[in-house]
């Protein structure tokens, strides 16, 4: 019981702690901020994945959620700008949106089931089966990786698939540009020295 | 009171999380913020998944040959897949405003549509001098 209340306090302060991060990206004005502030919001969310239970998930968000992602956002700030033109104020028109979006999200929750049951839907249908299987048949003892590369391989291929289209995308974007460019530097040089 | 507020606390911060995410995306201008503010919204989600696989009691979804009660892992794989795919949509996202920001050397919003509120008057004052040109 006592190890109960204390995930709980954990759980609830983190949260809170993510609710503070997310207003003080809502309020930064220089991008360089939002930015470290969206890495922290990574890191808690990694930490809050842990006493989830969910480990894999937590790593994964680490690295990615909080490491690339922050170096792909000071990569994008050096070749375009460092803080937003324009002054933080409340727009009454999105904030209005926003209540009404978070009301009927609310009105949702009153049904769902409490946090931790067991109960839940999600635990009867297929996942006692992959439990058994991945000890039983797969027989490795991770059963989140049994699922992602043997009950959901698939998924696991369009994910492959959606990365290689993005990075096409990027290469398409900024890639050639960047050579053509290059191209055209050396084509003006070559005159030069000829003459 | 308190059961309730202790049963639904998650739910209702990752519905606040989530709205500041919108927020952003929606009020400010800049590109690079609305990025920022689509990755708070999409890691909200992400608790909100995580949130659900969790079972009281239960340890991480790791046969270890002793305890039964899992946390339910499917979500997990299916966050694990969302967060890559995440990183994927930032980095197209973020090459779109290095190109935007070398083409028209701004990336506010609201200098975009003035830019494109001029080169639509520009084409329409063309138009008729066009027709003039061919008589």
């Amino acid at each position: 019981m006592g190890s109960g209340l204390v995930n709980v306090a954990v759980d609830i302060s983190l949260m809170t702690l993510l609710a503070v991060t997310a207003i003080g990206i809502i309020r930064s004005r220089h991008l360089f901020a939002t930015a470290m502030l969206s890495g922290i919001y990574s890191l808690i969310s990694a930490a809050l994945f842990v006493t989830l239970d969910a480990v894999d998930v937590a790593f994964t968000e680490a690295a990615v959620g909080a490491g690339i992602s922050t170096v792909l956002m000071l990569g994008a700030m050096t070749l375009t700008r460092r803080s937003e033109k324009h002054a933080v104020k409340l727009h009454i028109g999105p904030i209005l949106v926003c209540l009404a979006v978070g009301a009927a999200l609310i009105y949702g929750t009153v049904e769902m089931p409490p946090f931790g049951s067991t109960e839940a839907a999600g635990f009867k249908h297929i996942v006692p089966e992959y439990i058994a299987g991945s000890r039983d048949d797969i027989q490795v003892p991770n059963i989140v990786t049994s699922i992602l590369a043997s009950y959901r391989g698939f998924d696991t291929l369009g994910e492959t698939a959606v990365i290689f289209t993005a990075g096409i995308g990027v290469w398409f974007l900024i890639g050639r540009r960047r050579r053509e460019d290059e191209e055209d530097e050396k084509k003006t040089e070559t005159p030069g020295d000829r003459a | 009171m308190l059961e309730l507020f202790l049963d639904k606390y998650n739910y209702w911060i990752v519905i606040v999380l989530m709205l500041f995410g919108l927020y952003i995306v929606i009020s400010r201008g800049n590109l690079v913020k609305k990025l920022v503010g689509l990755n708070v919204f999409q890691t909200s989600v992400f608790l909100f998944y995580i949130s659900l696989a969790k079972a009281e009691g239960g340890t991480a979804p790791i046969l270890t040959g002793k305890t039964e009660l899992f946390s339910n892992p499917l979500p997990h794989v299916l966050i694990l897949t969302a967060i890559v795919v995440g990183i994927a949509t930032t980095a197209l996202g973020l090459a779109l405003v290095v190109r935007i920001q070398e083409t028209y050397n701004t990336i506010e919003e609201d200098e975009l549509e003035d830019l494109n509120v001029a080169v639509m008057k520009g084409e329409q004052d063309r138009i008729p001098g066009a027709e003039g040109e061919a008589r």
